[in-house]
């Protein structure tokens, strides 16, 4: 009886043995596969990155010719393109903090609270993400034109559309991003934390303060991180939003008709090291505070 | 007259139906599914100060409910709570000088141990100084001194929930509120902890309720007991007397194992009255035991009180003997227990130490006829609301065993 069930392989083991041929295609398959993969991602950043570096002759930057830092010691050496950048900046910067304050706040009430339109705000919720993005710059456009027909609203806050219109307008899409990701951070939030902290004493804003909100972080930095990068690379909706602002994406397409310039590969590869950066500095984060995740709370029941 | 920390008047809670039927409800007849499922069922309860009282009952039956509502988690759908004398009814849970251990222990997983436990002082505002004290104490306490830095993911479950309790108990609570607190533990460490819970419950002095769905447990630790059922509880009382005197079927077969047998009334005199079994035995059983229990009644012996005689055998004198056959005998090494069936086919569990009767040929085996005695102090009555609740209590009982 004991000798059979041990001749028994563990379930989940394989019974076949490996065989020479077989067994050196699997071992070779991943990281194969995963070579292709990551060259298919990498290679046009690389290419960006090299272009940095390049000396064109002419308008184009399409073939190497030289190598130059000309362009990283003048990053900004085309009329227009630092206030561009900084147009970006600006409204990403700003999209990302009301977008993330906001959509905190509404997935906190779509979760926490049941309320009249609950169900209707969770669809509409999803929209922004689901309409083509010229469909929602049209409209967007349309309505901030049809403003100047209302009285209350004067000249000049929505049209003529400037940077602030830009903002309005990336905030409404992000917004739907965030509300998914602290959503999705909410939904399986032990609620019986909060309770205890009001158990030891702690009223709604210090338990909102002491425990949820630390709890939730994770989520909300993740939703942050998502609306700046939505924000910043934006094109379609921006530029049927902007008027006469230009923006670094609008900068890049207007340029691209006579010749991208180096400083745009400059500006690009910087951008992309922030952006790696900072997801290297969030995963250690989180890695470190992996307490934040739930499942180290024991859950019995 | 002790005092009373917890009173609970009429208190009810009705989950779903109509939440705006707060005054409706009472009037409306419980099976009326449109109010809603009747979770608490109008208790009335006094809790002394300084005492280990347990709620016990069934999963379901309403216990947490109960405790969520002192706790100030669950608005009551009727009915009062007074906490020392003050009525706390719709108090938030923040205002009330109650704490709870949570089943889950929920400990807060981004604090350490230190900062956990220290939660409910730092919302009081007491001094850097005095916080340190106090947790240095506590824990001390419940036996955990040097896991200050830890987080709670870093401990073990029987350690967490000592840190569960001592986070509670640091803020010296009027009430402690546990609801199954060693539930996720396993066998042995529940064991250890049981003892534990009273011992730091006597040190402390604090009045605990204990939700438990183990009648051991709650025999081990309680000085009082309420057996809940249904939203309401059955008997409350010491664990002796529920388990010598259970006054109806279901708290008789709740607590440890019983023998339930259909009595008929046949006079009395002024010390003991008479019953007749279904086979037509003549039973003793002593009127105090009766009290004031009205209605059908079932006539109950626990395995333990039986003893097994020859038909030959004379039984002590006065003892109640009742004729029946061994149907099935399982040997359990200090004891053994048989099942016996009498004339009206009523089958009857024993329990005998294998001290006078202890090798396979001493023993009794299946076939054998036997008489049944036992002293008439020891049979208790149960009211037995017809063949239809029995039943259900029956299969209840064999859902929670
Ligand atoms: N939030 C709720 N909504 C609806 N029904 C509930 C809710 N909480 C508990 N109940 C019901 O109330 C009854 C009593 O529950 P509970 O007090 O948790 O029982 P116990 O703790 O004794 O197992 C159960 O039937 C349960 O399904
Ligand atoms: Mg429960």
């Amino acid at each position: 009886m004991t000798a059979g069930a041990t001749a028994q392989p563990a379930p989940g083991v394989a019974t076949r043995p490996p065989s020479g041929l077989a067994h050196r295609i699997d071992r070779l398959l991943l990281p194969l596969y995963t070579l292709g993969v990551v060259s298919y991602l990498a290679l046009p950043v690389l290419v960006m990155i090299l272009f940095s570096f390049n000396d064109p002759t002419g308008r184009a930057n399409l073939n190497f010719r030289h190598f130059s830092i000309d362009a990283w010691l003048d990053p900004f050496g085309r009329p227009g393109l630092e206030e561009a950048v900084f147009n970006s900046l600006w409204v990403a910067f700003g999209a990302t903090v009301i977008s993330t304050i906001l959509g905190t706040l509404i997935a906190l009430a779509l979760v926490r609270y049941g309320f009249r339109g609950r169900g209707a705000t969770n669809m509409l919720i999803f929209l922004p993400m689901s309409t083509p993005e010229v469909v929602l710059g049209a409209s967007l456009l349309t309505m901030f034109v049809s403003t100047t027909n209302l009285p209350f609203i004067p000249q000049g806050v929505l049209f003529p559309l400037n940077i602030r219109t830009i903002l309005i307008a990336h905030v409404m899409f992000c917004i739907s991003y965030v509300v998914v990701t602290v959503k999705a951070r909410l939904q399986n939030f032990p609620r019986h934390l909060e309770e205890a902290a009001m158990d030891l004493g702690a009223n709604e804003w210090t338990t909102f303060w002491k425990v949820t909100f630390p709890l939730i972080l994770p989520g909300v930095v993740a939703a942050a991180l998502l609306a700046f990068s939505l924000s910043i690379d934006d094109y379609v909706i921006t530029s049927l939003t902007s008027g006469q602002t230009d923006t670094f994406p609008i900068y890049i397409y207007g340029a691209s008709l006579r010749g991208i310039p180096v400083q745009v590969n400059v500006i690009g590869t910087i951008i992309f090291a922030s952006a790696v950066l900072l997801v290297v500095i969030s995963t250690l984060w989180q890695r470190r505070q992996s307490f934040r995740d739930f499942s180290s709370t024991r859950q019995v029941e | 007259m002790a005092d009373v920390a917890v009173r609970l008047v009429q208190l009810t809670k009705r989950f779903g139906g109509d939440t705006t039927g707060r005054r409706v409800a009472k009037y409306v007849d419980d099976a009326n599914a449109d109010q809603g499922f009747l979770a608490v069922d109008h208790i009335d309860l006094d809790v002394n100060e300084g005492e280990f009282f347990s709620l016990l009952g069934p999963s379901g039956c309403g216990k947490t409910t109960t405790l969520r509502m002192i706790g100030g988690f669950e608005q009551p759908t009727d009915g009062r709570i007074e906490l020392q004398g003050e009525d706390v009814t719709y108090l938030p849970a923040y205002k009330r000088n109650v704490n709870t251990v949570f089943q889950n222990y929920a400990l807060f997983p981004h604090l350490t141990i230190y900062e956990n436990v220290a939660f409910g002082l730092r919302r009081r505002k007491v001094s850097d100084a005095d916080v340190k004290k106090r947790v240095t104490e506590m824990l001390e306490l419940v036996e955990l001194p040097g896991y200050e830095a830890r987080k709670p993911g870093q401990i073990s479950g029987g350690q967490a929930q000592r840190v569960a309790l001592a986070r509670a108990l640091v803020n010296k609570p009027a009430v402690l509120l546990l609801d199954e607190p060693l539930g996720a533990l396993d066998l042995k460490l529940r064991k250890q902890m049981q003892i534990e819970l009273k011992r730091i419950q006597q040190e402390v002095g604090i009045t605990f309720i204990y939700v438990t769905h183990d009648q051991e447990e709650a025999m081990t630790m309680s000085d009082r007991i309420a057996v809940m059922n249904h939203g309401h509880y059955e008997q409350l009382g010491d664990p002796e007397v529920l388990y010598e005197r259970p006054r109806t079927r279901f708290v008789a077969g709740f607590l440890g194992v019983s023998n339930l047998l259909p009595a008929s009334a046949d006079g009395r005199d002024d010390r003991y009255a008479n019953f007749r079994l279904s086979d037509g035995t003549a039973v003793r059983v002593p009127i105090a035991v009766i009290q004031d229990r009205a209605g059908t009644l079932a006539l109950g012996v626990r395995p333990e009180k039986i003893r097994l005689l020859e038909e030959k055998d004379e039984s002590p004198a006065g003892y109640n003997r009742v004729a029946g056959r061994i149907v099935h005998a399982s040997y359990l090494g200090v004891s053994t227990q048989y099942i016996v069936q009498l004339k009206d086919g009523h089958r009857v569990t024993v329990y005998e130490q294998n001290v006078t009767r202890a090798t396979k040929a001493e023993l009794w085996s299946s076939g054998e006829d036997v008489v049944l005695c036992w002293a008439p102090e020891h049979c208790f009555v149960v009211e037995d609301a017809g063949g239809m609740a029995a039943a259900e209590a029956d299969r209840e009982l064999a859902a929670v065993v």
